[in-house]
């Protein structure tokens, strides 16, 4: 449909005209077709004033509209009803012609119609559509008020309504009635949009700010506006916050197994990254197990996988200190080498067995998703999820080494190896058992990574500096040293990324890290007595 | 042995030993002749069909070990004579190609793809001006200054700091590789002006001349080998003089080197940043014979494989280390294209049989395999 500029005055002149004399119950021809062709002002103006008072031709119009389903024929309005026409005023039913051309909807139309049919359905329908209902009219006078809702938005509130719904619609009145001519008016909706502290408010008030010119209104803009900026400054700390502690709580994940064998049994493991990578592609092969073979456990496939990444790290683990390391202990510098060739010799097989590509992890579906709070905090629950199993495995380890007999005699072997073997350990074995714990734990840190990252070949790659500067910031020797620096670092990465952005974060936390080396060459938690010499 | 004070006792050294044996002056008197003339005589004058001729690909290769044996070398007297290893040697030789590759950058001129003044990376960031840091970068004689420059004082600088808190063993071994990759971090970003991921490369020419000739290959592939051999004499020399000795006692004992009255510090200081400095140059030679420098030299692998090739060819020999730079990186370029997918295998079981079966390298090897012929004769 092109209408022409003749076409659109007459049609204009007609609704003006008509508009006057017609009673405001029933759709006259003149007003459908205001509604459905000419100026887009005229046509939503037109579309509020049917949709506050809407009589059954009226709402079915705009329905048919909503669906494009409506069609101009001259200057007769057509919906179309499967393959006929049906006219909007009369009612008339006739086939439909084929010059009948297509009825133009640009976009502020349709979330105007979106509003319109929103405000139509409010009034004596279930409380949650009512709410959804209240939800895409507060969405649709944040982001285009114009005062002609304000007569359907003040009839959806005189009815009976839903506490939600009444709130989202009255937020949505004073986003209209910013826009009043009315100075009090205006000020009460400054104020009202302030108390909602909702971030959508900002360019609102912001908009009315520049245009403003009564200086009341303009202190309680203000206000609102300062009060939405303090709650989104919170909402970001927080944020930030949150990522830094997601990011410790992994940094802790892949340190945790580091803090046991460098930590505790002073081996350089640079093949640590390559044992997390193994963890994380045992969950991957669990995950495609229950792809092809239970597919309706497939949810839960992460917890048969928590084992199994834990094993088969570990078994790997317990290999490497039979075969190469135990030959190597107080040798740190060979061990560094020696566990560096292992960590290529894994990261090749890897790729030999499964292809040099990333493979896909899914998020079972009850991580996927998040939650939402101030507006602009939102929380995904795979990291929440990652950072409880975090605190989880962290409280396991703690108890497995204060607690329980092997740990005891690791720490025994740590502290005394001499008098240990003298006690009856013996000590070859609790270094395995030691060394097959910490790789093990690795496993379970590749399982949690492989649901917030890429798995492939390289993964291991990418944390090994990571955890390395974990565990020498924590200080050698002890546990909780390695969760400090975990949190620590993740929280100082994240809040200068911020400022600075990822890479340059990355830089000068490592940097950070060397001059803090530089004045406590132990770590945080200095081991003391002899020990702490070697 | 005791003796009675205010009586001074006459302490006389044990001599160091000659700088190289008979043996050892007429081999490397071969190796000088190999690099200056036999190599030139097989590339250039000996028809390309022939079973002698040399290929410019070998040339090239072994222009490349060379370097790479330069490395071996460095990191021999940090680590096989000092006792410290360093995970960071890549940074130095990163940082001397860096230099090198900004004069070549500078070289190519008006030739480049954009036709600008400057290097088609920057007038593709659309830059209007050279950074502040590349103003040195058009005179070579600048350029070999900060080929030197650039590496010792980062170094010097870092190893101030972590020898002066008694920064030992594995703890400086990973936090110069956590400087290692702070910086490959750093050169990997487009607005620090060092070409982002691809680093520099289309180099055309060097003072003038036209790199990609025969002859120019010929002269860069004479220039490494001087140097190498150059390198080697002198690092004999270092490690027979009083001061290699302080650094093999600081390696053995440096508590007792301490108590000694000897402080460690400037030692160590001095072999770590002369050692960083070598590895600039080795960097400086590489980068216009294989054409190409970018931020992957930095990489964790690329140090620490360093440090393989001299534990291959034995710590604590300096013949030793550039056997095992050629041995390795030999292995390497054979691998590489013939098994691609056991490269990786090989080398990592080279690490851990190398630290496990032979602590004294290939030289130590054939040491011992001599001394049990010796045995039986």
């Amino acid at each position: 449909m092109r209408p022409t500029l003749f076409h659109g005055l007459v049609r204009l002149l007609l609704a003006l005209c008509l508009a006057a004399g017609a009673s405001a119950h029933a759709l006259t021809p003149a007003d459908a077709l205001a509604l459905v062709d000419g100026d887009t002002d005229v046509r939503i103006d037109t579309l509020n004033k049917l949709a506050a008072e809407p009589d059954e031709k009226a709402s079915a119009l705009i329905k048919a509209m909503a669906e494009e389903a409506v069609r101009l024929q001259g200057e007769r309005v057509l919906i179309v009803v499967d393959d006929a026409a049906v006219d909007a005023v009369t009612g008339e039913k006739l086939p439909l012609p084929d010059d009948a051309g297509d009825v133009m909807i640009n976009n502020r139309l349709r979330s105007a119609m979106d509003s319109a049919l929103a405000g139509m359905e409010l009034v004596g329908a279930a409380p949650e559509r009512q709410r959804e209902a209240a939800r895409t009219l507060q969405r649709s006078a944040f982001e285009e008020p114009d005062i002609s809702q304000l007569a359907l938005i003040d009839k959806a509130l005189a009815g009976n309504l839903d506490a939600q719904a009444r709130q989202n619609l009255e937020l949505a009145q004073a986003a209209v009635l910013l826009a009043s001519v009315d100075p009090a008016q205006r000020l009460a909706a400054a104020q009202k949009l302030g108390e909602a502290k909702q971030p959508i408010v900002r360019p609102l008030l912001l908009q009315q700010m520049e245009k403003e010119t009564d200086t009341g209104v303009k202190a309680a803009l203000a206000d609102s506006l300062k009060g939405i900026d303090r709650m989104l400054a919170l909402g970001n700390t927080l944020a930030q916050a949150f990522t830094g502690i997601s990011l410790g709580s992994i940094l802790l994940l892949a340190a945790l197994g580091l803090a046991i064998t460098y930590g505790l049994m002073g081996v350089i493991n640079m093949a640590h990254g390559e044992l997390i990578m193994i963890g994380a592609y045992a969950t991957w092969l669990v995950q495609v197990f229950f792809r092809q073979s239970l597919p309706e456990y497939f949810d839960w496939y992460l917890l048969a996988a928590l084992p199994i990444a834990f094993t088969a790290s570990a078994l790997v683990g317990a290999a490497m200190e039979r075969s190469v390391i135990r030959f190597l202990y107080g040798r740190p510098l060979e061990t560094l080498l020696a566990t560096w060739g292992i960590s290529l010799v894994l990261m090749q097989a890897v790729r030999s067995l499964f292809g040099a590509q990333n493979v896909g992890v899914e998020n079972p579906s009850w991580m996927s998703g998040g939650v939402t709070f101030l507006g602009n905090l939102n929380l995904p629950w795979n990291r929440i999820i990652i950072i409880g199993f975090a605190v989880a495995v962290l409280v396991g380890v703690t108890l497995m080494i204060t607690k329980t007999r092997l740990g005891l005699f690791v720490r025994g072997v740590t502290q005394n190896r001499p008098i240990a073997s003298c006690m009856g350990v013996n000590t070859a074995r609790i270094d395995t058992y030691a060394f097959a714990l910490g790789s093990g734990i690795a496993g379970l840190a590749g399982c949690a990574l492989s649901q917030i990252g890429n798995v492939g070949p390289d993964l291991g790659q990418s944390y090994i500096v990571d955890s390395f500067m974990v565990v020498v910031l924590g200080g050698v020797g002890q546990i909780a040293g390695t969760v400090y620096a975990a949190l620590g670092l993740g929280l100082l990465n994240k809040f200068i990324e911020g400022w600075a952005g990822a890479v340059l974060a990355k830089i000068a936390v490592l940097v950070f890290i060397i001059i803090f080396i530089q004045k406590r060459p132990q770590g945080i938690f200095a081991m003391k007595g002899r020990s702490a010499e070697a | 042995m005791s003796t009675t004070p205010n009586v001074p006792v006459a302490v006389s050294l044990p001599q160091p030993g000659p700088l190289l044996t008979r043996t050892g002056w007429s081999a490397f008197v071969v190796a000088l002749l190999v690099v200056c003339a036999v190599a030139p005589l097989l590339n250039l004058f000996v028809p390309e069909g022939s079973v002698f001729h040399l290929s410019d690909y070998m040339v090239g290769l072994l222009g490349k070990i060379m370097c790479y044996a330069i490395c071996a070398l460095a990191m021999d007297l940090i680590w096989g004579y000092t006792g410290i290893l360093s995970l960071g040697h890549g940074l130095f030789f990163a940082l001397g190609g860096y230099v090198m590759g900004m004069y070549l950058m500078r070289q190519i001129g008006l030739d480049g793809n954009y036709k600008s003044e400057l290097p088609d990376f920057m007038v593709f960031l659309d830059w209007k001006e050279l950074p502040w840091h590349w103003a040195l970068s058009d005179s070579f004689i600048a350029t070999l200054l900060l080929i030197v420059l650039v590496p010792g004082v980062v170094a010097f600088v870092f190893g101030y700091f972590a020898f002066r808190s008694r920064i030992k063993g594995v703890y400086f071994s990973i936090i110069t590789q956590a400087l290692t990759f702070a910086a490959l971090l750093l050169f990997f970003r487009n607005e620090t002006g060092f070409g982002g991921n691809n680093g520099f490369t289309d180099f055309k020419r060097i003072l003038g001349i036209p790199l990609a000739t025969p002859g120019m290959r010929m002269t860069l592939f004479v220039i490494t080998g001087l140097t190498l051999l150059g390198f080697f004499l002198w690092a004999r020399w270092l490690v027979n003089s009083k001061f290699g000795r302080v650094l093999q006692a600081v390696r053995d004992a440096e508590s007792r080197v301490m108590f000694c009255g000897y402080n460690p510090l400037p030692y160590k200081l001095t072999i770590w940043t002369v050692s960083a400095v070598m590895c600039g140059i080795a960097g400086a030679l590489y980068v216009p014979q294989v054409g190409i420098i970018n931020p992957g030299e930095m990489s964790t692998a690329n140090s620490i494989e360093i440090a393989i090739w001299a534990a291959v060819g034995g710590r604590a020999t300096l013949i030793g280390p550039i056997v095992g730079a050629f041995i390795v990186n030999g292995a390497k370029s054979w691998l590489t294209v013939s098994f691609p997918e056991y490269w990786l295998y090989f080398l990592g079981v080279l690490f851990i049989v190398v630290t496990l079966f032979m602590p004294q390298g290939v030289v130590g090897l054939v040491k011992k395999l001599r001394g049990h012929k010796g045995g039986q004769a």
